[in-house]
């Protein structure tokens, strides 16, 4: 049975490959040619990018999301779909529970997790913050297709202030 | 008290999937990323090289395994504890020569392609699973055992089986290896 560990092997090899950037003799106008990952295609050469992470992670989301056991499929109120993500779509991806969830009740949510395992073998505190957006693309993207497969269209991005904690915004869009 | 429940079977099938189903996304968007076959073959490849050499570490935490006095044993430790490890399956092995540095892994299943029928059109080339190869060679330098590893044969261009090539080269580090005698 496959480990957790093999996903977080290759999602860490993915991310590495944001820092491999080619070098490109003509980025164009108006991109800057700083460190770290700019949210994009601006940037010529490089072959991953934070958009392209959470291209890859709404794919995923969205099979996944298929693939979850589900007491009904039709959910009674939108609360209870993110519920389901913070519950169960998070213990089957990360073996544990989303630790708080919070809304304002128009659209828009805000899940936290106090330790991301994708980000506890980095580092805890300060260091490393300004890497951490590009250990969360491909999760946000994870939750963002999942949202799609129950319906829901959104927008999801995440913040880091402390290592190992991030929170994932997700904000509903209604037509 | 019922199970926590992410150790519910359906849950471990879903993070095997959760694997399974990124590294599609992952080689669909290479695919997009390089024309040639050649140039996703060769950067799976290096991407399995990165996770071998961190996998290895993992692999020997877990497993207790004894030291190995020969490639036999190596082989064997790879298809029986490491590929049922972390794929759950367990490749056969065979050894090509008689000088016993050449072995094949055949694949009879292969959970990295449960979602994939075929190769996309235009790819006859691309060797789907070349993670795999890039994971074996980076996981067997760390230990000081340089080979070469390859695909041979692959289901998914048409073969009958699925087999992967591990031929050991030089050891990297042989004065420190040398026994004392």
């Amino acid at each position: 049975m496959a480990d957790a560990v093999l996903f977080e092997f290759l999602h860490t090899e993915m991310v590495a490959e944001l820092w491999a950037q080619d070098p490109d003799p003509d980025p164009g106008p108006g991109v800057s040619a700083g460190p770290g990952g700019g949210g994009g295609g601006g940037w010529g050469g490089q072959k991953m990018s934070l958009s392209v992470l959470e291209g890859m992670g709404f794919r995923v989301g969205q099979a996944m999301a298929e693939r979850l056991p589900r007491e009904t499929l039709a959910f009674r109120e939108e609360l209870d779909v993110l519920k389901f993500l913070c519950k169960d779509l998070w213990v089957a991806v990360f073996q544990k529970q989303m630790d708080s969830l919070r809304t304002n009740h128009q659209g828009t949510y805000v899940l936290q997790d106090n330790s991301f395992p994708l980000l506890i073998r980095m580092s805890s505190g300060l260091q490393y913050l300004e890497e951490a957006p590009k250990f969360l693309a491909f999760t946000c993207g994870i939750l963002r297709g999942a949202l799609s497969t129950l319906g829901i269209k959104s927008l999801v991005t995440a913040s880091v202030a402390a290592l190992p904690a991030c929170k994932f915004q997700v904000v509903i869009q209604r037509c | 008290m019922s199970r926590p429940a992410h150790r519910r079977p359906e849950y471990q099938k879903i993070n095997k999937d959760l694997f399974v189903l990124t590294y599609g996304a992952l080689v669909a968007q290479l695919c997009k990323d390089y024309e040639k076959d050649e140039d996703v073959n060769k950067y799976l490849d290096k991407m399995g090289y990165g996770i071998g050499t961190r996998l290895v570490e993992d692999f020997l935490a877990r497993s207790c395994v004894r030291r190995c006095h020969s490639y036999s044993e190596i082989i064997d430790i790879i298809a029986q504890v490491a590929f049922k490890m972390y794929l759950g399956i367990t490749p056969s092995v065979t050894c090509n020569n008689s000088s016993r540095n050449e072995f094949s892994l055949i694949l009879d299943k292969n959970p990295l392609v449960e979602f994939v029928e075929e190769l996309p059109p235009g790819r006859s080339s691309l060797c789907y699973c070349n993670l795999l190869c890039g994971i074996i060679r980076g996981a067997l330098e760390m230990v000081h055992l340089a080979a070469d590893v390859t695909f041979l044969q692959d289901r998914l261009k048409g073969d009958s089986v699925t087999e992967i090539g591990i031929t050991f080269l030089k050891k990297l580090d042989e004065k420190k290896y040398r026994r004392k005698k």
